[in-house]
């Protein structure tokens, strides 16, 4: 598809005209005790053409892709810009497109094909076969999840960008039940190991090592204690502080949201424009990046659909928050410094705020010092439960397992492991912070945000973390 | 739409080989999203798009597959036959899936909704100078939804329906909220601008100063549309038949344990409000009503084909993920100008907020207050009150703490866009709570 032989026919009276072409093909493997519970391949592909008029930006998404159709869209298109300009809460210029050309690929050892879908499936079974190592454990799953996605953005200032990616995820996952006891485990929280990687992360003795770990840490949690009630230092694995940098950093700095476009669905934020620069967000180990370029981090790229060329920036550095997750427009709306992260899920949804790879940089701590400090607390990995307010202030999460710490060292395995907090309160209590032997990557294909509603891919990197004094307690 | 889906639907179903299946399923949307914040378009535009589902059967295996439809036949079939084509390939490679079910139903059903709704580029004129000089954030989305369902037996369904929605939050200068959705098929300007202007005069209520209540439990009453997030959970690892039998439901302790709820609650699956077609992705029907929990007590799952053959249980026809499409609870005797009254001295909860299970198979639910939440003292409003997160099982809240339900269903519609606009609704009551627990 010419795109740009496409862009220069369209006849319509615009300020600015741009072209967002976007295929994708979303592979999705499900084997369940043994048996096939999903095969499926879904394919989209469409365009968005996006004009500028008065001051107002104005799309049609369209998956009527001949000449008449786009040409149709960019007219419509147009009409409705025309006729929201009269209203429109912000009055933009050609500064919030600016001019990008280049282009960007995954890294990867091993296409997407690499697997014929019975080479994979069989994989999957074993999967589920390596995860039952006992009688109780009830029901096994194995999953993988493939996405292929090329995305050309054209425009009528210049702009040329071509992305493609591959993106794959894997969960294998454990649930054990003895009388009334019922718990679960799975590979580091629901499809959490997420990435720009190829077909490599199905090395099969890898895999089938982390089943059998699975499913004996499932029957284990079955005979463990009720996590303990208190107030007690946390240690948090790098795989429920994704969740962690997610919920209570990076939508509360997603500066759509501070500006308010958010308030009818995610909410708003406890960060007003004015604290950039002021606000002291956590204690002093605490350094958050948005980094677009760690290698194989599910959400890295080079522009966003904005056309801003992806650069790696501190948001908070030495505890102090200096930078906010927004795109051009929201900068230009708010003034404030902020990234290239104005995305949109597909060609069907309009860019906006988004996180993309935020991770929280390492710190000196060993794994041994940081659990070797800690007098009562509770280790805590893999998340299971998640839930916060709309300002991104009280929060609650919940993780599969748990151990407790005793005088310096890890003891009894417990069950149920909660903990909730307010989160510039629980980020200043941040005490310890791993070195880079600790750091692990993860990432989500599932952050739910914006109206009408986009689900999109993010990716965020920690070390091992230790907090002072947090509201710790069990299950039911 | 639903010209292009027959001819599709009869040509690839002509197509099919010897022992091969086909279910068929058309989904499609042609909408426009006007994004609001502060009274003023935030983003303005329209999606149009369709979507060709394929589920292939040969040989007891089983594949499935989706593609974008243009609107053009001819380009369309040839996408429809290269789909057909990569299926073929791969459903020989794929192990045999012994709880597949060969779509058999030949069942047909039409249904088309014509509704009257304003113009892409009239909607602003139309919504926004009501909102006058009130903080008004929110999303209007308007336009036409269709489905269809067919099937190499002979089985077709068409459902097509125009609506349109604007959901939207009011903000006082004290950050106090009051939410609203204002939806229906035909337009009525007067009837928006006289429900615009109720929701302003609710706002005033949010100007009292705020009060701030300490964690413990409380006597609540959480208004319907903070019930319908309750019951949304129900979706979710609840009354899906193979999640209670795969240890993944807060229903379990109810099949496995006989634990119960009140008396005073009743849950059931309803199609005849007329939301949600009633035929699943596999083109069968489902019964108009289907009763889960009656009086407190499990009554009924949800129960796929696909589940139904693993475990020798008799279908209802659910959707392949089990979830309610058409969740309706029962009403009961409290009327709702006496619900203050009634409440005495507690918490009114008018919208929740973001809530997960905190433990699902003890059946607690985690969450915030949201929106218009109220301190109430012998009987009359004192003060909104701050945020407050819950966590509370719904064999407590639901089971012996549910003292009454209001004597009124309202339908809160789902407003959801994720995978493309929502059909669906969740009508109930309103419930007045002995005690809930709030927690931080």
């Amino acid at each position: 598809m010419d795109l740009n032989a496409i862009l220069s026919g369209i006849d319509v009276r615009a300020d600015w005209i741009g072209l967002r072409y976007v295929k994708e093909n979303t592979g999705f493997r499900l084997v369940r005790d043994g048996n096939p519970e999903a095969n499926t391949r879904e394919s989209k592909q469409g365009l968005m053409v996006e004009v500028l008029v008065n001051g107002q930006f104005a799309y049609y998404g369209t998956s009527r892709l001949d000449r008449a159709g786009i040409q149709a869209a960019a007219e419509h298109a147009v009409k409705m810009a025309t006729a929201a300009s009269k209203f429109s809460l912000h009055s933009f210029g050609l500064e919030a497109r600016p001019v990008a050309k280049g282009s960007y690929r995954s890294p990867y050892q091993s296409a997407a094909d690499a697997f014929s879908p019975g080479e994979l499936s069989e994989l999957l079974i074993k999967a589920t076969k390596a995860l039952k190592v006992s009688d109780k454990i009830v029901t096994t799953n194995s999953m993988a999840r493939t996405v292929e996605t090329e995305s050309h953005f054209v425009s009528s200032n210049g702009s040329d960008v071509v992305q493609q990616y591959l993106m794959v995820s894997a969960d294998y996952s454990a649930i054990a039940h003895d009388g009334a006891i019922t718990q679960k485990r799975t590979d580091g929280g629901l499809l959490a190991k997420s990435f720009q990687k190829g077909m490599e992360v199905f090395n099969e003795s890898d895999v089938l090592d982390r089943c059998r770990n699975i499913g004996a840490e499932a029957v284990e949690l079955l005979s463990a204690e009720e996590c303990p009630t208190g107030t007690l230092d946390l240690v948090l694995a790098p795989d429920q502080m994704m969740l962690q940098i997610h919920e209570s950093v990076g939508h509360a700095l997603e500066i759509d949201r501070i500006l308010g476009d958010e308030r009818n669905y995610a909410g708003w934020s406890f960060v007003r424009p004015s604290d950039f620069g002021k606000l002291q967000y956590g204690s002093s180990l605490m350094n958050i990046t948005f980094d677009p370029y760690v290698e194989n981090e599910f959400a890295s790229y080079a522009y966003d659909d904005g056309g801003l060329k992806a650069e790696k920036e501190f948001l908070i550095k030495e505890g102090l928050l200096i930078r906010g997750l927004g795109g051009m427009e929201s900068q230009l709306r708010s003034g404030l410094d902020g990234v290239a992260n104005f995305r949109a899920s597909s060609w069907n949804r309009a860019p906006i705020d988004r996180m993309a790879n935020l991770n929280l940089e390492p710190g000196n701590s060993s794994r041994a010092e940081i659990i070797g400090s800690v007098e009562k607390g509770v280790y805590m990995t893999s998340n299971r439960s998640w839930s916060i307010d709309d300002y991104r202030n009280k929060f609650q999460f919940g993780c599969e397992y748990g151990k407790l710490i005793e005088n310096g060292k890890l003891t009894k395995t417990v069950k149920n492991p909660n903990y909730r907090a307010i989160s510039n309160p629980f980020w200043r209590s941040l005490k310890k912070l791993g070195n880079r032997d600790t750091f692990e990557v993860y990432g989500t294909p599932f952050c739910g945000k914006g109206e009408p509603n986009q689900i999109i891919r993010v990716g965020h990197a920690s070390p091992l973390c230790l907090f002072d004094s947090v509201e710790i307690f069990g299950g039911a | 739409m639903e010209k292009l889906f027959k001819q599709i639907s009869k040509t690839i179903t002509t197509e099919l080989q010897t022992g091969e299946h086909l279910g068929l399923s058309f989904s499609g949307e042609n909408s426009t999203f006007t994004r609001v914040n502060a009274a003023k378009v935030r983003q303005t535009g329209n999606v149009d798009e369709a979507d060709l589902g394929f589920n292939l059967i040969y040989a007891g295996k089983r594949c499935s597959g989706s593609v974008s439809l243009s609107g053009d036949l001819n380009e369309d079939l040839s996408r429809a036959r290269a789909e057909l084509k990569r299926l073929r390939a791969e459903v020989v490679q794929l192990p045999e899936d012994p709880y597949m079910v060969i779509p058999d139903s030949q069942e047909t059903s039409m249904s088309e909704k014509q509704g009257s709704i304003p113009a892409s580029d009239d909607i602003p004129e139309k919504i926004l100078p009501a909102m006058g000089h009130v903080d008004l954030t929110g999303i209007w989305a308007s336009g036409r939804i269709y489905q269809g369902s067919a099937n190499s037996a002979g089985g077709y369904h068409w459902f097509a329906s125009d609506s349109f929605s604007l959901d939207y939050s009011l903000i006082t200068p004290e950050e106090k909220m009051v939410k609203a959705t204002f939806g229906g098929t035909h337009w009525d300007q007067a009837a928006y601008e006289s429900f615009l202007d109720e929701s302003i005069n609710k706002l005033k209520l949010m100007s009292l100063p705020p009060k701030k209540i300490a964690p413990g439990n409380y006597r609540t009453f959480i208004a319907s549309a903070g019930v319908a997030d309750i019951l949304s959970m129900f979706s979710w690892g609840g009354v899906s038949e193979a999640a209670i039998r795969q240890s993944e439901s807060c229903l379990g302790k109810m099949r496995n344990e006989g634990k119960k709820l009140s008396e005073l609650f009743t849950l059931s699956e309803d199609f005849s409000s007329g939301f949600a077609p009633r035929f699943n992705g596999n083109g069968e029907v489902a019964p108009e009503k289907t009763i889960i929990i009656e009086n407190g007590e499990l009554k009924q799952t949800l129960v796929s084909s696909r589940t139904a053959k693993e475990y020798g249980v008799e279908s209802n026809f659910a959707s392949e993920g089990e979830g309610m499409r058409a969740p309706s609870m029962a009403v009961g005797t409290l009327k709702e100008a006496d619900v203050l009254q009634a409440l005495g001295t507690g918490v009114y909860l008018s919208n929740l907020h973001y809530l997960n299970w905190s433990d699902m198979i003890g059946g607690r639910i985690t969450g915030m207050t949201r929106y218009a939440c109220f301190w109430v003292e012998s009987g009359k409003i004192v003060a909104p009150i701050e945020n407050m997160r819950f966590d509370d099982s719904i064999y407590s809240f639901l089971g012996d703490s549910l003292e009454q339900t209001t004597d009124t269903a309202h339908v809160n519609p789902d407003v959801g866009t994720y995978e493309g606009r929502e059909l669906s609704a969740i009508i109930c009551p309103g419930i007045l709570l002995k005690s809930f627990s709030l927690t931080l």
